[in-house]
C-alpha cells in the first residue's frame, strides 16, 4: 500500500464528496429553511444530465451543455415550486413526502416518454479525455481534477453567499428560526423561492458534471439521493457548513471501503468469502459512519438550529 | 334477422379466437432498460430479424412473440415469467441477459415444462448439478474465459488482475479464466453490478503494476471502465477480456483507444459460414450498416433453433418430449457454424480469438484472428446427472 495509492483515493474520494455536497446543499437548505422534505431532488438532478448530455452530443460544447442544463433545471423547479411545492410548506412532513415521492414517479416517467428507457452514453468533453501527470507515478484523469476544481469553487462561492451577502443573511435568519425571521419582517416567500431555485441549479450543476462518469438513466436520481440524504443527516440539517464536512466524509468513507476494505479482507479471508463480504460490507461503510456520527452528536456535525 | 347475425358474429370470433389460442407462444423477455439495456437492445434487433426472417412463424406454424421489457432485474422477470405462463401460456421462453435473471426465473419454467432457450446467459448451476432437460444454452459461462486465459499464457503474460461484477456471471468469468490461466492473479476484484464509477479499482490496478489487465464487465460497466481506464493513463497495460467486454456496443462507445483489444467469443460477424454471411447481411442491411454482435447473433439462432425445433416436431409445439428430442438434435444451420450439445444441453463448440481493428471502411470493430479452443465443453458437464 504505497503512498500514491493512498493519495489517488483521496482524490477520488474528493472528486465524489464534492459532487455529493452539490446534491446535498440545495437539500439541506430547503430543508433547514422551509422545513420542506423535497424528495423530487434527485430528479432535478437527473433532468440536468439529461439536458447536459444531450445538448453536449448535439452542440460538441461541453460549457453550453453545463449551462442549458443549469438554465433548463432551474425553469422546471420554478414550475415544480409554483405548482406543488408552494403548497407544501406548511403541511406536515408526510405530505411532503408523499406528494414529493409522486413527482419523483412522475419525472421518470416523463424523461422515460421524452428520451427513452435506454440509458445516455454521456461523453467527457475531448481536450479532457486524457490523463495529468500530478506527480510522478501517478497521472490522474484531468476531468475528475475539473470535477474537484469545481466543486470547490462552488463550495466557496456558496460560503460567501450565504455569509457575506443580503439574500444569505436572510437565507440564514430563516434557517436558524423561521419564526422570528417572518415577524422581523422577512419576506419568506421570496427567499423560499430563490433558495428552491439555487438548490435546483445546484443539483442540476453535479447532475451535468457527473454525467460523463455516471450512467444517465432513470432512477439516477433515486440513488444519489440516498447519500444525499446521509450527508444532510450527518452535517445537521439546514448547515450548508455542515453538509459540506460531511459531504467530503461520506465520500471519503465510501471510497476507503471501495478500495481499502476488500483487498484487507481478502489477507484474513478465503477470497470467495471476501468476494462476498467486501463490497458488501464498503457498501455499508457510510452508514455506520452516519450511526457513529448520531450516536454522539444526535443533531448532527453542524446543527443550524442551535 | 339481428339475432342470427349476432350469433354468426359471435361463432366468428370464438372461431378466430380458438385459432388464436392454437398459435405457439414464445415468452422473451427484454433488457431495454437496467444493468444490461444496450445488450438488451442488441438482442431485441436480432430477434426482430429472425422473426422478419421467419415471416412470424415458427416451423410453418403460426406463432405469437411476446416481447415485454423486465429492466434487468430478476424480482421483476419472475413476475413477467409468472405471466406468460398463466395468462399467456406460452410455449418456449427467452430472452434475458443476466444469469441472476436466468437463475431466478428458471425453477418456474421446468416445473411447467416450458423449454428455456437461453439468448445468451449459461451459468455454471445448470451446467452442472442443477442442470435440467428443458434448458438449452449457448455457450457455458465459464468458456469464453477459458480461452482468454489460454489467449493470456500464450502472449506471456506472468502476472494479471482480474475485474468482474460481483454477480453469479462474474465469478463464473474469473473461475473460467484462472481454470486454464497458468500465471500468477495479483488481484481479483468484485464490484457491484451496474457500477459506473471505476476510480477506486483503477488506482489498485495502478498500485499491482500487473502484465495484463482481464476485465469480464459487460455493456456499460465495460464502456466506463476502458474510458476511465485509458482516461486514468493506463492504457500500455494490455487488456483482455472475454467477448462481452468488447462487442460492437463498448467498441462503438468507446472508439479508438479499444484497438488491438484482444476478447475471445464463441461467434464472430467474420466468421466464415454461409448462414452466418447471411445473417450478418440482412441484420447490416436492416440497422444502417452496424455489424451486429454477439447478442444480437444469438438472438437470432435462439429462434431458428426454435423454428427448426417445431418443424422437426411435427409442427406443433404440445407433444413436448417430440419437441425436446428435435432441440436436442439441431437442425438449423447456425450462425457460430456447426456445434453438439452435450450431456448438460450446453453445446459443445469452438472459441475464437478477435481483435478490435478497423475494417475496410474504416469501421472500428472486432476481426477474428484464429481458433483458441476446438471442440470444447464446460467443465460442469460431468456433475450434471440428467
Amino acid at each position: 500500500m504505497d503512498a500514491i495509492f493512498v493519495f489517488e483515493q483521496l482524490l477520488n474520494g474528493l472528486g465524489y464528496g464534492l459532487m455529493l455536497f452539490l446534491i446535498a446543499a440545495g437539500l439541506t437548505l430547503v430543508f433547514g429553511i422551509m422545513d420542506t422534505m423535497n424528495l423530487a431532488h434527485g430528479s432535478l438532478y437527473m433532468v440536468g444530465a439529461y439536458v447536459a448530455a444531450r445538448v453536449h452530443e448535439a452542440s460538441g460544447m461541453f460549457a453550453l451543455a453545463v449551462l442549458a442544463a443549469v438554465c433548463v433545471t432551474v425553469a422546471v423547479a420554478a414550475l415544480l415550486e409554483v405548482l406543488v411545492v408552494r403548497r407544501l410548506y406548511r403541511r406536515d412532513h408526510l405530505v411532503q413526502v408523499l406528494a414529493t415521492f409522486g413527482i419523483i414517479l412522475i419525472a421518470d416517467d416523463a424523461v422515460k416518454a421524452i428520451w427513452g428507457v435506454a440509458p445516455l452514453m454521456a461523453t467527457t468533453p475531448a481536450a479532457l479525455a486524457g490523463p495529468v501527470q500530478l506527480v510522478d507515478g501517478l497521472p490522474y484523469p484531468s476531468y475528475r481534477l475539473l470535477l474537484i476544481g469545481a466543486g470547490l469553487l462552488v463550495a466557496l462561492g456558496l460560503y460567501l453567499l450565504v455569509n457575506r451577502t443580503r439574500i444569505g443573511m436572510l437565507v440564514r435568519a430563516g434557517a436558524s428560526n423561521r419564526q422570528m425571521a417572518e415577524f422581523m419582517g422577512v419576506r419568506v416567500g421570496g427567499v423560499f423561492a430563490f433558495v428552491f431555485a439555487l438548490g435546483a441549479a445546484l443539483a442540476a450543476l453535479a447532475g451535468a458534471l457527473m454525467a460523463p462518469i455516471s450512467s444517465v438513466q432513470i432512477g439516477m436520481g433515486e440513488a444519489i439521493l440516498i447519500p444525499a440524504l446521509v450527508v444532510i443527516v450527518i452535517g445537521g440539517i439546514g448547515s450548508i457548513r455542515g453538509a459540506f464536512v460531511a459531504a467530503l466524509l461520506v465520500g471519503l468513507v465510501d471510497t476507503a471501503g471501495r478500495a481499502f476494505l476488500p483487498p484487507a479482507l481478502r489477507a484474513v479471508l478465503p477470497p470467495s468469502v471476501a468476494a462476498d463480504l467486501g463490497p458488501a460490507l464498503a457498501g455499508i461503510a457510510m452508514y455506520v459512519l452516519m450511526a457513529a456520527v448520531l450516536t454522539l452528536k444526535p443533531a448532527g456535525l453542524f446543527p443550524a438550529r442551535a | 334477422m339481428p339475432q342470427m347475425k349476432f350469433l354468426a358474429a359471435a361463432l366468428a370470433l370464438c372461431a378466430a379466437a380458438a385459432g388464436h389460442a392454437a398459435d405457439i407462444k414464445v415468452g422473451i423477455a427484454l433488457d431495454i432498460s437496467g444493468p444490461f439495456s444496450a445488450l438488451g437492445a442488441e438482442a431485441r434487433d436480432g430477434f426482430e430479424l429472425a422473426i422478419e426472417k421467419l415471416g412470424g412463424k415458427l416451423g410453418g406454424q403460426p406463432a405469437e412473440f411476446l416481447r415485454t421489457d423486465f429492466g434487468g432485474s430478476p424480482e421483476q422477470a419472475n413476475q413477467l415469467v409468472a405471466r406468460y405462463l398463466q395468462r399467456d401460456k406460452i410455449d418456449f421462453f427467452t430472452g434475458p441477459i443476466g444469469s441472476n435473471a436466468a437463475l431466478a426465473v428458471g425453477p418456474a419454467l421446468f416445473a411447467a415444462k416450458v423449454p428455456y432457450l437461453s439468448s445468451n446467459p449459461g451459468p455454471s448451476a445448470y451446467a452442472g448439478d442443477k442442470c435440467n432437460p428443458y434448458f438449452f444454452a449457448q455457450y457455458q459461462n465459464d468458456t469464453y474465459d477459458e480461452a482468454a486465459g489460454k489467449v493470456a499464457n500464450e502472449k506471456g503474460y506472468e502476472n494479471v488482475v482480474l475485474i468482474a461484477p460481483n454477480y453469479p456471471a462474474g465469478k463464473d468469468h474469473l473461475n473460467g479464466f484462472k481454470r486454464l490461466y497458468e500465471g500468477a492473479v495479483k488481484d481479483e476484484i468484485y464490484t457491484r453490478l451496474g457500477q459506473i464509477d471505476y476510480a477506486a479499482e483503477i488506482a489498485q490496478i495502478r498500485a499491482a503494476k500487473p502484465d495484463a489487465v482481464f476485465f469480464f464487465l459487460p455493456g456499460a460497466m465495460g464502456i466506463n471502465f476502458v474510458k476511465q481506464f485509458v482516461g486514468g493513463g493506463l492504457k500500455d497495460v494490455p487488456l483482455i477480456a472475454p467477448g462481452f467486454s468488447a462487442d460492437e456496443d463498448v467498441i462503438q462507445a468507446v472508439g479508438e483507444p479499444m484497438i488491438g483489444l484482444l476478447n475471445t467469443a464463441h461467434w464472430t460477424h467474420d466468421l466464415p459460414g454461409e448462414a452466418n454471411a447471411a445473417f450478418v447481411a440482412a441484420f447490416r442491411k436492416k440497422y444502417d450498416g452496424r455489424y451486429p454482435s454477439v447478442y444480437a447473433a444469438m438472438a437470432y439462432d435462439t429462434l431458428m433453433a426454435m423454428d427448426a425445433a417445431v418443424r422437426d416436431a411435427g409442427g406443433k409445439a404440445d407433444d413436448r418430449e417430440a419437441l425436446l428430442k428435435a432441440l436436442k438434435k439441431p437442425s438449423f444451420k447456425s450462425v457460430r457454424g456447426d456445434f453438439a450439445y452435450g450431456a448438460n444441453n450446453y453445446p459443445v463448440q469452438n472459441y475464437y480469438l478477435r481483435e478490435v481493428g478497423k475494417d475496410a471502411d474504416g469501421r472500428l470493430t472486432n476481426k477474428l484472428v484464429g481458433t483458441t479452443l476446438e471442440k470444447h465443453q464446460d467443465a460442469y458437464v460431468g456433475a450434471c446427472k440428467m
